[in-house]
């Protein structure tokens, strides 16, 4: 297949990865907004910065306030992660890639684009949120299950599901990231327990609040919250699972192409880390920089499948 | 259903002493019996159905956001099959002609010894390509693909507007449009025995293949060359690759390597042997034409005349759509195949030459005048249509620069009804069939694109101007 399209691909399910994952941070903070009004304001801001675009919402706002953050992240223009840009960036990759597509999956990110772009036409008031965050969940499951269920499993499948995987797992990682002091033993000790509402809101973010629970019977704690999330193969949205599903892409791809890429024994690497990495030597040496140690690593992997793959020439 | 006839024009569908024409009498039978408000309905229904499927075009010169439809008219045009079996005969001998001209065009050059036509014609012509002469492509064929424009003014009355011998557009609409009426009407076509248009890209595909050139080794791998997601047509560039199973490519995609055309692919160059290039000859090869054209693969032109790849349609097939040659293609026909034109070419006046000229200046208002180098119903005069300010201005133009327009006289194009909330309401349509070519023979595909002028007594059915589509029909025997 054509470089171009194996990175219009691999992009085009980063976008759509993205703007799903942005609706899910949203569902969650407004949660906990809802939930304790007194310190929102921190909530909103831990948003902007786990999607990366604290700055870029600076330049447009003077103060944080829960519509400016909504509407930065769901519709401005001059927000590079807003969802409305990633549909568009989705859509206009689909197009690039066509050829490549099944009709239905053409279709299912055309007909996303058509209704996001409709339900995001105007500001979205707090009332209006939650349907609208549902609108997007479900737009994307429609792409996801057009995908699976339409879609031979060849390169074009393995490009896509790359894309979607690397975005994934650089999403959950900086959720955590941006909360890591959470789930510190430190903090944990001096109240005696977590913050309920605090965990909650990791857990809801990345759709496991419910999962959680029924592993855990009720029992909570920083530890197992934290093993959940990076080392729980289990649970789709896991830094172990993401790299499972890397592994099995790539190895797909070295086998049918015959031969082993700079990617491959990147991958392998990071795949491994997690296989074998305990929760206890995670905090041992620091969750904080075992998560952007993380980042950075599936970064550097994102960029080496660009390039051993020639998206770009 | 009632509608009113203008009388001046040939309604393809009803007669103007009532009555139904033959082809269009069971689908008749059939609109009698429908609710013209459920009619209605599928005509939103259609339209959605586009925009789902993601069938639109841009618009020049408007911002990247602007995709719009193209408008979609339920009522099909009908064509018989003895109307259809002339016609093709017609665009089948016009075809022949057209390549046999090109290939003496760019080698012996016998029509202009003959004294057929001018020299200077050829020689001073922009869309003549030096870089042509004496080289023969693959299989002899030049235009792979035509879209002849036809329109018909009365009973088994044909004339050829245009030969759209270059990269002709619109084909995808001509399948999308037959998909929309399957899917909204399926019981239309178990009453009436239509010809499917369904394997065109498969003949095309076929079609190309024929043509691969002498350095291909085992299947063909054939590529289609878009300048990008931004044009106009892009939509077709994607559907017709998707539809051949080919590469979608754009000139960045591609290199000369180890004297082939070679596309980059996740596993490193590899050789396209047949190119249906959607680009203009300009653009083709930046070494060659436009030195600042990003859209080209430099080099492409060495590895064409090397035999390492064809180009379809090939370069400088212009010279035969081109709007000066048109009035000669009588002649050309008649030399070339020694045959008497069985289509009708319109007639038309060189404004190049001064007698034709003081007659064009006469009857301005009566004309159309085209620019012999434009497309796409720009900077085109509708004489009859047009304000004493545009005729004043257009006056000045053809002062200016005679030899850059043609003129024709209005014709009476026939009309199809279309479906309006207050009716069906005639309206002026045209004809593009698609033709195939290859070493192996011509395939013209029964049916084609109808475009029609949506407005109320407009004669311009361009799409960027305002026009539509319909289904084409062409019945079986």
């Amino acid at each position: 297949m054509l470089g171009k399209t194996a990175g219009g691909l691999f992009w085009m399910f980063r976008y759509l990865e993205r703007s799903e994952n942005i609706a899910r941070l949203l569902e969650a903070g407004f949660r906990m907004a809802l939930t304790r009004a007194a310190s929102s304001d921190e909530e909103w801001a831990s948003l902007l910065t786990t999607s990366g675009v604290r700055n870029a919402f600076f330049e447009r706002h003077e103060e944080i306030t829960s519509a400016a953050v909504i509407d930065f992240l769901l519709r401005d223009k001059t927000n590079p992660s807003s969802v409305l840009n990633m549909m568009d960036a989705a859509r206009s990759n689909a197009r690039l890639v066509r050829t490549a597509l099944t009709r239905e999956v053409w279709e299912a990110v055309n007909e996303s684009w058509m209704a996001l772009n409709d339900a995001l036409k105007h500001a979205v008031r707090e009332r209006e949120l939650p349907a609208v965050l549902g609108e997007i969940r479900r737009q994307s499951s429609l792409v996801r299950g057009t995908l699976h269920g339409t879609m031979l499993r060849n390169e074009v499948f393995d490009f896509s599901r790359l894309g979607t995987f690397v975005e994934r797992a650089d999403n959950t990682a900086r959720i955590l990231d941006v909360k890591y002091y959470v789930l510190l033993p430190s903090t944990a000790s001096v109240g005696g327990s977590l913050d309920n509402v605090q965990w909650e809101t990791i857990l809801r973010s990345v759709s496991a609040h419910r999962s959680y629970h029924w592993l855990n019977e009720g029992d909570v704690s920083a530890a197992s919250i934290a093993d959940f999330l990076i080392l729980d193969r289990r649970l789709p949205r896991s830094l172990a699972f993401c790299y499972a599903e890397i592994s099995s892409n790539l190895n797909y791809l070295e086998r049918e192409y015959g031969e082993e890429l700079a990617c491959h024994r990147q991958s392998r690497q990071i795949a491994e880390q997690l296989r074998s990495v305990r929760i206890e030597d995670v905090f041992a040496m620091g969750l904080h920089e075992f998560l952007e140690g993380f980042i950075r690593d599936n970064a550097a992997l994102g960029s080496q499948i660009e390039t051993d793959y020639r998206f770009y020439g | 259903m009632c509608m009113s006839t203008e009388a001046n024009f040939f309604n393809e569908m009803l007669q103007s002493q009532g009555g139904t024409r033959e082809p269009y009498q069971a689908y008749a039978q059939w609109l009698d019996g429908e609710d013209p408000k459920q009619l209605l309905k599928k005509l939103t229904e259609a339209e959605s159905f586009f925009r789902r499927t993601g069938i639109t075009f841009n618009v020049y010169g408007q911002s990247e956001a602007t995709e719009r439809l193209i408008p979609f008219d339920i009522i099909p045009r009908i064509i018989s099959a003895r109307e259809w079996s002339s016609l093709s005969r017609g665009i089948e001998q016009r075809v022949r002609a057209i390549n046999a001209f090109l290939h003496d065009i760019y080698h012996r050059q016998e029509i202009i010894r003959a004294g057929r036509i001018p020299a200077d014609l050829i020689a001073h012509n922009e869309a003549f390509e030096p870089r042509m002469i004496g080289f023969t492509p693959p299989g002899g064929v030049y235009t792979h693909i035509v879209g002849t424009d036809l329109v018909c003014t009365g009973e088994g009355e044909f004339y050829v507007l245009e030969d759209n011998a270059r990269t002709p557009s619109g084909v995808s609409y001509m399948l999308e449009n037959r998909e929309t009426m399957l899917q909204m009407f399926p019981e239309l076509f178990t009453r009436n025995r239509v010809r499917r248009v369904s394997d065109y890209p498969d003949r095309l595909r076929q079609s190309l293949s024929a043509c691969a050139p002498p350095a291909c080794e085992g299947k063909p791998v054939i590529a289609v060359l878009t300048p990008g997601i931004y044009n106009s047509a892009y939509y077709e560039h994607s559907y017709l690759a998707d539809q051949m199973g080919a590469e979608l490519v754009e000139g960045h995609d591609l290199r000369v390597h180890e004297g082939r055309v070679a596309m980059r692919t996740t596993r490193g160059f590899k050789p396209i042997d047949v190119l249906y290039r959607r680009v203009d000859d300009n653009y083709l090869d930046p070494l060659s034409f436009e030195p600042s054209s990003t859209l080209g693969i430099p080099g492409i032109m060495d590895v064409y005349r090397a035999g390492g790849i064809t180009i379809a349609n090939a370069p400088g097939t212009g010279i035969a759509d081109d709007k000066a040659i048109y009035s000669y293609i009588p002649d050309i026909v008649e030399f070339y195949t020694g045959e008497k034109p069985i289509l009708n070419n319109v007639p038309t006046y060189r404004c190049s030459e001064p007698d034709s000229l003081a007659f064009v200046l006469d009857h301005l208002d009566e004309l159309v005048v085209k620019e012999v180098h434009g497309s796409g119903g720009y900077g085109m005069l509708v004489g009859p249509a047009a304000s004493k300010r545009e005729l004043a201005k257009f006056r000045q133009k053809l002062k200016a620069r005679p030899g850059a327009y043609i003129a024709q006289p209005t014709l009476a194009l026939s009309t199809v009804p279309i479906m309006t909330k207050q009716g069906l309401a005639p309206r002026h349509v045209d004809l593009r069939p698609y033709v195939l070519v290859s070493g192996q023979g011509i395939h013209i595909v029964p049916g084609g694109l109808t475009r029609v002028a949506l407005k109320k007594g407009s004669l311009v059915v361009n799409s960027s101007q305002g026009g539509g589509t319909k289904d084409t029909w062409v019945l079986e025997d």
